[in-house]
């Protein structure tokens, strides 16, 4: 990397007189000194070249702290030298007034704040620091970023440099001159009625809309009943209540109703599908399934492992950084939730975004550029995941235009937990505790905002449901956590996630009844409304249910890490949540009209298959080199380095299958599997199935290959088939419009059909349904999009293999039928046709061929196994070959397939379930032969000391030709490329 | 025989502390896992161990610049009884943010030696401009010292055990070394308190590709000119079992004697056992 100065900086000076004196402000400008490389000024002037700006233009670039209370001049020096600079690399300016920011000719400042109320936790630090260090008198620390460009930039360069580069207004602004301090007011309360009883329909609408708590007329219709019924109108707090757990996020309406479909009505689609094949499974090792906030599944003799994705679309189309931030801050919350909490230990990541080389111009009004949440979204699981010390191992992306507007972000988590901890209770008289980071006014309306339509609007209606996350506080939280669980302090816990303490309450409390008193809660800041409070998606927080003799102990373990931790209220055996603020009642709802008072709602769905013009196979070619170096470099195939090493996937020490693999560590694991204790060889595998492409033509056989998919990750490093969990996370377009709503039935549908004989239970899900972005060109639905992600449990991880090809002189073998099943195919994305026969599967075959190779796979008769999926057997294979640093001459024509596979693209391209690539010792042919027995299988040629690939087709015709290092080069390189770095 | 007892120090965001007590063990100490708060509400609780150890992680959140709120609370809180610990020769091992930690509190390189406290050196963000989760090898400097004669080096305390070449994970945003300037670098090497560099498998390049983060001189691990204090980059807690490596199942992943992060922990445990 070439090291250069950025432009000209200033000798270190101060403002003002230093010497002596008291002061409330003071401003800390911190950079690195002249000749230390600066990595974030380096960067974004690569960025700004992106933006099309060609002209040279150099940055500086400051962290900013703006330090308040009153305290003398020495204090500030110490502050700047002893916490904020760092002596050795970096230099500081530091003023006791607001300096007039100099926009001189050519040097344009630009200084990035947060917007209040916006979670900043570096301030919380650095008063720490002050304090520690026995500075004395300072009160708030606020942080900001400030750029220097440098160079002929017209003002409107700037303002695009700004708004695409240095900051995002949903969180941020750049900072005024004028701009002071200001403390919120007290809260003064007054008790707010909404007026529902009098309210007509059309008014009910509205009323939905302005509140924000999408909520449809019938449900609104149904509260106005209710109360009606009470004869008086509900306070905000009370319709909050409802619309946050009537909302489709908590409640899972869709999923959860009624169904008509083809003249047959089911009264609740997931009992119907993919909860029936757990109940119909009844495997002996779940524990827990679809009732807390994670599934249970047994571990060993003495634990238990859980296991839960999230998604967190709609905040991170917003504010890719915080929204994926949060969305791992969020599920980490969720095992750390489940039964009497268990400890996270892998995190899993799926991203589905716009091709980051989209050109701006194509880039709807309102969203970002796909690059961009990106870079965003990658740095908020990095960020999150890294400090909260939990390996992320495990991921997919897939790119698609229509996720630009309406990115998804999936977040995965896995935990364990001692086995007796997998059940909690709570009983009348036990104390409900606010544990972890204080309320604010952050993430209000998270909850219902999710139900809505993205729109080039969403940014200023809904900026206050989108947050910044504060791992640490996390972090803090898990360890005390733990401790207080060992001790047996407490008896119940849960998750503030959405819908706040509104939801974590009114679930723990559904069987019995609960006091709450809002103004006890811990603020971060004064002037919260109490309905504010309640619904507050404030991150960090948990809810614990604690016996009244065991309050003293587990508040002294919290206090005794800094951990916050506060009594809101207590369970009652009422049936009834009230709500308090101060001696006022603000809420009094009954909880079986809270949790049963939805009203039912049957809703339409209907399937057509898609309409296709047989599909016009392209021209048959001689060779088909070029076509596999461009899918290897398409972008949902192409290397996730970039990714996956910004993630600490080694921490806790129990990772023994890396994400990447081989000699050079760059071949693509199928899974990775975790060695969760110290003392013991067992461990956990976990991987994940998605391809969106095949939901355009038929979710059905999308849901059953995303399945297929994931079993043969997990089938390929090593785990028993036989004993796998499923989760489910279905992303849909609006399936108020019935042609969605039936792509969803038929996916469920798929997953009963497929988990049923696989024998794989699925222990846990979410749905995320209305993911559109409107644009004034009209909606852009996302495409279907089901998750598929598996957990496995491996008896010895020493048996367990890896992708890479070994050995010179061992067997290559490919196992599973290829049939001409092209469609959705990223050949075809090459090739530009659509339409197609979509792979299918039969599942009594693929499970078969699954428990076959295990078997020969624990018995060491395979040292490698590949699964077949994106690209087909050329990908696979190249990928295998570049990964072991060995080359091959096989012949395709010798795999098994299917009589019309009659073109050598068919057979390289052709993506069918079902298919495996091994490496088989040549000493293990015989046996392994045996082992195959019954199963298509084909014996394709050896592993070679020469560093090409050759393929072979049917006519005995080379259709691949290529070095291992052309193949690689084409495979790594185009992510780096685009994100301006070197591969 | 002589039990040594290692205490292994976290607060809020340190993160590698289970594998770090478990590396310790398993190299025949006996770890206690302490939080700082403890450590400052009790007088003594320094004294009864013979090694200190500050694991990886993110201590309070990485904010300001990694290590440095911690390193700034120690030096408050613990710096008379940090001092008096040194001066008895206990050792003292940093890995990766606590590597930041004792650079930020001037424990290491302390080249005109540990006790004055003298911040000398930094460790800032890495070339990248961002997080890297990588394995990498590493020169031991120290064992090639005194040439022919194939020696350690006196200052070899924790890496007496390891070959000329090793490989370890590293994992970190924050990792350049940075010397306050030439002459001071110039003295750290002169004084051999490099003593891992970040390298080719052969141990005979360093710059380019082999060296992840930009650090000056490619360092990756430095000592005090005792060499009982040990500061690194790449994370020896976890390469204590070879199936920890990224390529265990590769016949060219030699998988004979105990790995390389083990024989650290050993050599520096062994150490303490033998002179404390």
């Amino acid at each position: 990397m070439v090291r250069k100065n950025t432009g000209k900086i200033k000798k270190r000076k101060k403002i003002g007189q230093v010497k002596s004196g008291t002061s409330s402000f003071a401003r800390i400008e911190v950079r690195d000194r002249k000749g230390v490389y600066d990595a974030v000024a380096e960067n974004l002037k690569k960025d700004i070249r992106d933006l099309g700006i060609e002209r040279s233009v150099s940055v500086e670039y400051s962290d900013v702290y703006t330090v308040r209370g009153s305290f003398n001049h020495v204090a500030a020096r110490r502050m700047a030298e002893e916490i904020l600079c760092d002596m050795i690399s970096q230099v500081y300016v530091l003023a006791f007034s607001r300096s007039k920011v100099s926009q001189k000719k050519g040097r344009h400042v630009v200084e990035v704040a947060y917007n209040p109320g916006v979670m900043d936790p570096v301030e919380a630090s650095v008063v720490k620091a002050a304090r520690d260090a026995g500075i004395d008198g300072i009160c708030s620390v606020s942080t900001s970023k400030k750029y220097v460009l440098i160079g002929p930039l017209s003002g409107k360069e700037v303002r695009l440099i700004s708004e695409k580069l240095l900051y995002n207004r949903v969180i941020q602004h750049v900072v005024d001159e004028k701009e002071g301090k200001k403390e919120p007011k007290p809260y003064e309360f007054s008790r707010v009625e909404i007026p529902l009883l009098k309210a007509s329909d059309s008014q009910l609408k509205d009323m939905s809309v302005s509140l924000q708590l999408y909520l449809d007329l019938r449900e609104m219709k149904a509260i106005r009943e209710h109360f009606r019924g009470l004869g008086r109108n509900p306070t905000d707090c009370e319709l909050e209540t409802l619309a946050q757990t009537w909302s489709e996020h908590c409640k899972h309406k869709t999923m959860m109703g009624a169904v008509e479909m083809d003249g047959k009505t089911v009264r609740n689609l997931l009992k119907a599908t993919i909860m029936k094949v757990t109940s119909e499974l009844n495997r002996p090792w779940c524990v827990s399934v679809f009732k807390d906030n994670a599934g249970i599944i047994r571990f060993d003799r003495q634990h238990d492992i859980c296991f839960k994705v999230e998604t967190h679309n709609h905040p991170s189309a917003l504010e890719p950084y915080g929204g994926a931030e949060t969305g791992v801050g969020g599920v980490l919350r969720d095992p750390m939730g489940t039964g009497r909490g268990a400890k996270p230990i892998i995190n899993t990541d799926v991203f589905c975004l716009g091709a980051p080389d989209m050109p701006a111009s194509k880039v709807p009004k309102g969203a970002l550029h796909p690059k961009r949440v990106m870079k965003g979204v990658v740095s908020g699981v990095r960020d999150y995941g890294n400090k909260m010390g939990i390996p992320t191992v495990n991921g997919a992306v897939c790119f698609d235009e229509r996720y630009t507007g309406n990115p998804l972000v999936y977040c995965g988590n896995v935990g364990i937990l001692p086995h007796k901890f997998a059940t909690k209770k709570v009983s009348p008289g036990d104390l409900i505790v606010a544990v972890g980071g204080r309320t604010g006014r952050d993430g209000i309306h998270g909850a219902t905002f999710s139900s809505a339509v993205l729109t080039h609007e969403s940014e200023t209606i809904s900026s206050t449901a989108v947050q910044i996350g504060d791992p640490i506080t996390e972090k803090k939280m898990l360890d005390t956590l733990l401790k207080a669980r060992d001790q047996e302090l407490y008896e119940a816990i849960t998750d503030c996630g959405a819908g706040g303490f509104s939801s974590a309450v009114g679930e723990m409390a559904e069987n019995t009844g609960a006091e709450v008193y809002l103004d006890k809660v811990p603020l971060k800041y004064a002037g919260l409304k109490p309905w504010e409070i309640w619904v507050s998606e404030a991150q960090e927080r948990m809810v614990l249910a604690v016996k009244p003799h065991k309050l003293k102990k587990i508040m002294s373990v919290f206090s005794s890490e800094d951990v916050e931790a506060t009594v809101i209220g207590k369970f009652t055996s009422s049936g009834k949540l009230k709500l308090y603020y101060r001696s006022h009642i603000v809420g009094d709802l009954d909880m079986s009209f809270l949790h049963d008072g939805l009203p039912r709602v049957v809703r339409k769905a209907v399937w057509k298959p898609k309409k296709q013009d047989p599909v016009k196979m392209p021209s048959v070619r001689d060779n088909y080199t070029r076509d596999l170096f461009k899918i290897l470099a398409s972008w949902n195939v192409c290397s996730k380095e970039w990714i996956i090493r910004q993630y600490d996937h080694e921490v806790q020490g129990g990772n023994v299958l890396k994400p990447l693999v081989g000699p050079g560590n760059d071949g693509p694991s199928d899974a990775c599997v975790i060695k969760p204790l110290a003392n013991s060889n067992k461990g956990i595998a976990v991987s994940s199935g998605i391809n969106p492409r095949y939901g355009d033509i038929d979710p059905y056989w999308m849901a059953a290959g995303a399945i297929d998919e994931a079993m043969r990750q997990l089938t390929a490093v090593g785990a028993d088939p036989g004993k796998v969990a499923l989760l489910d996370n279905f992303c849909w377009a609006d399936t108020e419009k019935p042609e969605h709503l039936g792509g969803l039935v038929r996916a469920s549908r798929a997953c009963y059909d497929v988990a049923k004989v696989y024998g794989t239970p699925f222990i846990s899900g979410k749905d995320s349904l209305n993911n559109e972005f409107s644009t004034p060109r009209g909606i852009v639905s996302i495409p279907p999009t089901l998750l598929i992600s598996a957990v496995g449990i491996v008896e010895d991880v020493a048996g367990t293999i890896s992708m890479d090809v070994k050995e010179p002189g061992n067997l290559l073998y490919v196992v599973g039928t290829t049939c001409r099943e092209m469609g959705g195919s990223q050949y075809f994305l090459a090739r530009k046709i659509s339409g197609g026969v979509v792979p299918k599967l039969d599942p009594r075959v693929s499970i078969n061929i699954m428990k076959k190779l295990f078997r020969a796979i624990s018995t060491g008769l395979v040292v490698s196994a590949h699964d077949c999926s994106e690209g087909g057997l050329a990908v696979a294979l190249s990928e295998m070959l570049f990964a072991g640093g060995f080359g091959s001459d096989v012949c395709l024509g010798d795999a098994p397939r299917e009589r019309n596979v009659n073109r050598d693209d068919i057979l390289l391209f052709s993506e069918s379930n079902s298919r495996f690539v091994l490496e088989v010792p040549r000493g293990k042919k015989t046996k392994f032969e045996s082992a195959m027995k019954g199963l298509p299988f084909g014996f394709i040629g050896e592993v070679s000391e020469s560093r090409y690939l050759a393929i072979r087709g049917l006519k005995g015709n080379i259709a691949v030709r290529a070095s291992l290092d052309q193949l690689k080069k084409r495979w790594i390189s185009p992510i780096p490329e685009v994100m301006n770095e070197e591969s | 025989m002589k039990k040594v007892k290692a205490l292994v120090l976290r607060t809020a965001g340190t993160n590698c502390d289970q594998e770090t007590c478990l590396a310790l063990r398993m190299a025949g100490a006996e770890p206690e896992l302490i939080h700082i708060n403890r450590l400052k509400e009790a007088k003594g609780g320094l004294n009864r161990f013979h090694i200190l150890a500050l694991p990886g992680g993110f201590t309070y959140g990485d904010d300001v610049a990694s290590g440095k709120i911690l390193a700034n609370e120690i030096k408050s809180a613990l710096k008379a009884r940090i001092r008096s610990f040194i001066s008895e020769g206990k050792l003292v091992i940093g890995i990766c943010n606590g590597f930041q930690v004792l650079v930020k509190m001037g424990l290491l390189p302390g080249t005109r030696g540990a006790g004055k406290f003298n911040v000398e050196s930094s460790l800032g963000l890495n070339d990248s401009g961002k997080f890297m989760a990588r394995w990498v090898h590493l020169k031991n400097v120290h064992s090639h010292l005194g040439g022919e004669r194939k020696k350690n080096s006196p200052l070899a305390v924790w890496t007496s055990g390891l070959p000329e070449v090793i490989s370890l994970p590293i994992a970190h945003a924050e990792g350049k070394f940075i010397m306050r300037d030439k002459d001071t670098l110039n003295v750290l090497e002169k004084g051999e308190q490099v003593v891992l560099r970040y390298s080719d498998p052969t141990g005979t390049m360093y710059d380019g590709h082999f060296n992840p983060n930009g650090s000056e001189n490619a360092v990756a691990g430095i000592c005090d000119p005792t060499g009982r204090i040990l500061g690194l980059m790449p994370h020896p807690e976890r390469y204590v079992s070879f199936l920890q490596h990224p390529n265990w199942r590769r016949k060219s992943c030699s998988q004979e004697g105990i790995p390389p992060g083990l024989r650290l922990f050993k050599s520096g445990v062994d150490f303490a056992r033998k002179h404390l």
